[in-house]
């Protein structure tokens, strides 16, 4: 119980921080080094991470498979942390296939592979419209599929993440690994764009 | 609880509310209730999050990915499109 006239919403957020590390510490339920590795893992979240796996799906196909098959698996082999992450479910587009993720429950998200999840990934706009009208949402982002292309939206309501392994961009035979990744956007990732 | 529905059965999500009978934390979207769908795969077993919302003792639950048609729940779809959902078993009945 907190002393009576502590307002703990006014004390300096340091003070509150430190005072509860002391006691995650002293009571055995996070060391130091645990708080630390996963103030590291959530800093190296990031899109640049899932933009990694995609790029490497497109250039080994042996890769593609481990992601379609474990997207936790796939993730850790780039040395990318998961530990405590919910599983990672990874969503083939083809040319006859288009997904787009969405939550419409909250913000589920993959974010050890994608970070931050986008402010209007959250809204209640985005949340409605991805699983009513998927295709007015896709053209409210200038994204135009081929015709004869099925939306599939997948609504992550429990323990998985997904994210959208997106189709490789015509044009991009010559372009190495790194310079793949570089074009592969968080958008792209959740299926609301196309890589271009 | 051992999974019992296999890929490509035909399955109904329940038509309950139990948002109506007091606090409740569900998963199951309330526009797939009473809808049919296919089961694509078994993802796994996890703890039922309607029992560890409240912290309450949670059975292990099969999870499925069910596959619905979209323009039957949402008139603005197109006919093809499709909603992907995670649902856990006792929502589910064979249709």
């Amino acid at each position: 119980m907190a002393e009576p006239g502590l307002n703990l919403p006014s004390l300096p957020p340091e003070r509150l921080l430190g005072a509860l590390r002391a006691l995650l510490a002293a009571k055995g339920l996070a060391s130091p080094a645990e708080i630390a590795e996963r103030i590291a893992a959530t800093d190296a979240a990031s899109p640049a991470q899932g933009a990694r796996m995609v790029a490497k799906a497109w250039t080994d196909p042996d890769y593609r498979a481990l992601m379609l098959a474990d997207g936790t698996e796939a993730a850790l082999s780039l040395g990318i942390p998961m530990r405590g992450a919910p599983p990672l479910g990874v969503l083939e587009d083809t040319p006859a296939l288009h997904h787009l993720v969405c939550c419409t429950l909250c913000s589920c998200y993959p974010r050890a592979v994608l970070g931050y999840p986008p402010f209007w990934y959250k809204s209640a706009g985005y949340r409605a419209r991805a699983v009513r009208d998927p295709r007015g949402l896709l053209a409210e982002w200038g994204t135009v599929l081929p015709p004869g292309t099925k939306i599939r939206v997948v609504d992550s309501t429990a323990d998985y993440r997904w994210m959208v392994l997106p189709l490789r961009p015509a044009g991009t035979a010559e372009l190495s690994e790194v310079a793949l990744a570089a074009l592969v956007r968080e958008t792209d990732m959740i299926g609301v764009t196309l890589p271009m | 609880m051992t999974a019992r529905l296999a890929p490509g059965a035909l399955v109904r999500v329940r038509d309950d509310w139990p948002e109506t009978r007091g606090k409740v934390h569900i998963r199951t979207p309330h526009y797939l209730r009473g809808r049919t769908g296919r089961v694509v795969r078994h993802l796994g077993d996890f703890p039922n999050p309607e029992d560890l919302a409240f912290a309450r003792p949670a059975r292990i639950l099969p999870l499925y990915h069910v596959l619905f048609d979209q323009p039957p729940i949402w008139h603005e779809g197109s006919a093809g499109d499709e909603i992907l959902v995670e649902i856990y078993e006792p929502w589910l009945s064979p249709a």
